[in-house]
């Protein structure tokens, strides 16, 4: 696995300066920048060092659970007149894509010397997927966690718990992902010499967006190969991932950027509608600026305030997107649709009961949008399905018919 | 003459800086706050512009921001509040803020305004050195505006060099590795002050961070030229039912 490959030539990577077309960098107050700087200078030389990697990929495969399943869903495949591959992320260890970033990230911060993790968490899979590998390294966890967000993911609050991680509720603000991630890096400012600051999505100062996507990178490397044993080509027509911060979605497109024949679908949260006020579809409410220490889309009052978002899910209620997405919206290599809570309930259940798979509701955002494609019946489509639905239990049955 | 380096040039030191959010406890306080300070013996204020999201910024400022935003404040209604400020205030005044709401606002529109209403330096903590370096720099001359960086405990010397060599007016001290408003210990940090003593700045230093009362204050001004206080003024003025009377107290207590 190549997760160190060389992405200078590509407009859709990031460059040396840290940033993707004019998105990214790291808009970061003083306090950061010696933690910041360090791991500019040292993740790529960390992730490209044999034994780290060794150590990165024995992980994946023996504690994870890799390579994840690319299974040809043939009845939704009937449905909607097309070869659907689902990429099966639900069934990582912790059930969903998360975790093969925190793996990667103990790793590096092992190797920094670092001695407490912080992170913060929104659905609770990221927090969950901290926890995990701080039991597995035998590292001081402290999760934070918007105070609403506790509330509507319990299962993923206790889990946390029981792997020894200490959950703070963030309680400024929306009381959701975006306040969680400022409760985050104030920890870090307060405390920077002994913690390592995982962060769950491709968001945050560079080189964050850049390392994740590189962790998560896996996904795409296994959909190529696997794809060439199902269908004789590495390249897919469509790639489709849901995008909240994009993290899955960074994973699943990172080495399709540049195969410019295989079209990359980006499914954000419609929330309640687009323009009902309760929406988190940030690349159609969103402008520039600067959200959690990067420049990208963010939505915003017009004198630049960061406003809430609303989704049904609790790991797409973000009000930006990491800045590789923002560049793929803004140079229009990347599709990018929207799916409404209900739309996403809809495909929650028609997933369930075509194929006998219960999807979190941040990747039956993605699904839901598979009836808005122009499919033709040869075309290879891949559904990146980030996560399961256990932890989503209580909503789709409080909203069941 | 900038209005900051006119004020070190005449009293190089224990100058006190106090900090307050703009429209905060009520919207229209902002102006009477500052000529209060001045009246009671402040030598310089720095006005916070309220963010959503101040990310170096502990409880007690992120509260007076969102009461100020709730309050109507946001960049433009801040710079009406200083249109007649001159001609009732002579002491420096700096603004403190993040970047998002100023690139929103325009940043070269952001600067006339600045200097069209007195205001003489600006912190922007999360502007990078780079970028206003070779981005911003010539405009902030343009309008004769200083701008202030900041330095902590984790900086290194080269990096205080650079620091010290991009700031005008002063360079911005960070007491410890904390966000606004922590009680850290100061007396751990004897060593860090020392060290930028020793470094002979260019640009004179005020320190910040955990400036609460007139022993903190007082420390703080053994190492330096003088202190920024922020959340401790804050907390003070919040339910005041005499905003005149409650700075007055407040500045008397700090440098007695």
């Amino acid at each position: 696995m190549d997760i160190a490959v060389n992405t200078s030539q590509s407009k859709y990577h990031v460059n040396k300066k840290g940033y993707y077309g004019e998105f990214g960098g790291a808009y970061i107050p003083e306090m950061l920048y010696p933690n910041v700087e360090e791991l500019q200078q040292q993740y790529m030389q960390i992730i490209s060092d044999p034994s780290f990697r060794q150590e990165f990929e024995q992980l994946l495969k023996d504690y994870v659970g890799r390579p994840s399943p690319l299974y040809f869903a043939k009845r939704l495949s009937e449905k909607y007149k097309a070869k659907i591959y689902l990429k099966r992320e639900d069934l990582n260890h912790t059930g969903a894509h998360k975790v093969n970033n925190t793996i990667g990230q103990i790793l590096l911060a092992k190797r920094l010397g670092k001695k407490r993790i912080i992170a913060e968490t929104g659905a609770g899979q990221h927090g969950v997927a901290t926890a995990t590998v701080c039991a597995l390294m035998g590292l001081e966890c402290v999760v934070y966690m918007g105070s609403v967000d506790i509330q509507r993911q319990a299962p993923n609050v206790a889990r946390m718990k029981m792997l020894g991680a200490t959950v703070i509720p963030a309680t400024s603000g929306s009381k959701t992902l975006k306040d969680a991630t400022n409760e985050a890096i104030r920890d870090w400012i307060n405390n920077p010499v002994d913690t390592h600051y995982i962060i769950g999505s491709v968001v945050g100062p560079h080189p964050y967006p850049d390392m994740v996507a590189r962790f998560q990178s896996v996904i795409s490397e296994e959909i190529r190969q696997q794809l060439v044993e199902k269908t004789g080509k590495p390249d897919p027509d469509y790639v489709m991932a849901c995008v909240g911060g994009g993290s899955n979605a960074a994973g699943a497109f990172f080495h399709f950027t540049d195969a410019e024949n295989v079209k990359l679908v980006a499914v954000e949260a419609a929330g309640q509608g687009v323009n009902s006020g309760y929406s988190a579809a940030t690349s159609q409410l969103g402008r520039p600026g600067i959200i959690h220490a990067s420049k990208t889309l963010l939505m915003q009052t017009d004198d630049g305030q960061i406003v809430e978002p609303h989704s049904i899910s609790a790991g797409l209620d973000y009000p930006g997107v990491g800045p590789m997405h923002a560049n793929l919206y803004a140079t229009g290599r990347a599709l990018f649709l929207n799916a409404t809570d209900d739309e996403s309930l809809a495909a929650g259940y028609e997933l369930s009961l075509l194929e006998g798979i219960i999807p979190a509701l941040e990747s039956a955002h993605a699904l839901a949008k598979l009836k808005d494609l122009p499919l033709k019946p040869e075309d290879v489509v891949v559904v990146c399905l980030s996560g399961r639905g256990d932890k989503d239990l209580e909503t789709y049955i409080k909203h069941l018919k | 003459m900038n209005r900051i380096d006119q004020l070190f040039q005449n009293k190089p030191k224990d100058i006190l800086n106090v900090y307050c959010t703009a429209g905060y406890p009520s919207l229209n306080d902002t102006v009477a706050i500052v000529e209060a300070l001045q009246q009671s013996g402040a030598d310089m204020v720095e006005l916070g512009m309220p963010f959503s999201d101040p990310l170096a910024d502990g409880p007690v400022i992120q509260e007076s921001s969102t009461r100020a935003i709730k309050n109507g404040m946001r960049i433009s209604v801040l710079f009406e509040q200083l249109k007649g400020l001159r001609s009732k205030v002579s002491i420096p005044l700096v603004l403190m803020g993040y970047m998002n709401p100023v690139m929103q606002f325009g940043v070269e529109n952001f600067l006339q305004k600045c200097a069209e209403t007195g205001v003489d330096g600006l912190i922007l903590p999360d502007l990078p050195m780079d970028e206003y370096e070779s981005q911003y720099k010539p405009l902030f001359e343009k309008y004769g505006l200083h701008n202030i960086f900041l330095v902590t405990p984790e900086t290194n010397e080269a990096r205080i060099r650079r620091i010290d060599g991009v700031s005008n007016g002063f360079v911005y001290a960070v007491s410890s590795s904390s966000t606004t408003g922590k009680d850290k210990d100061m007396s751990h940090q004897e060593a860090y002050f020392q060290r930028l003593k020793a470094m002979n700045l260019r640009n004179p230093v005020l320190i910040g961070f955990g400036i609460k009362d007139s022993k903190t204050f007082r420390e703080a001004c053994r190492h330096s030229n003088g202190a920024i206080i922020g959340s401790a003024f804050v907390k003070a003025i919040e339910n005041s039912a005499n905003l005149q009377a409650t700075v007055k107290e407040f500045v008397a207590g700090i440098k007695s």
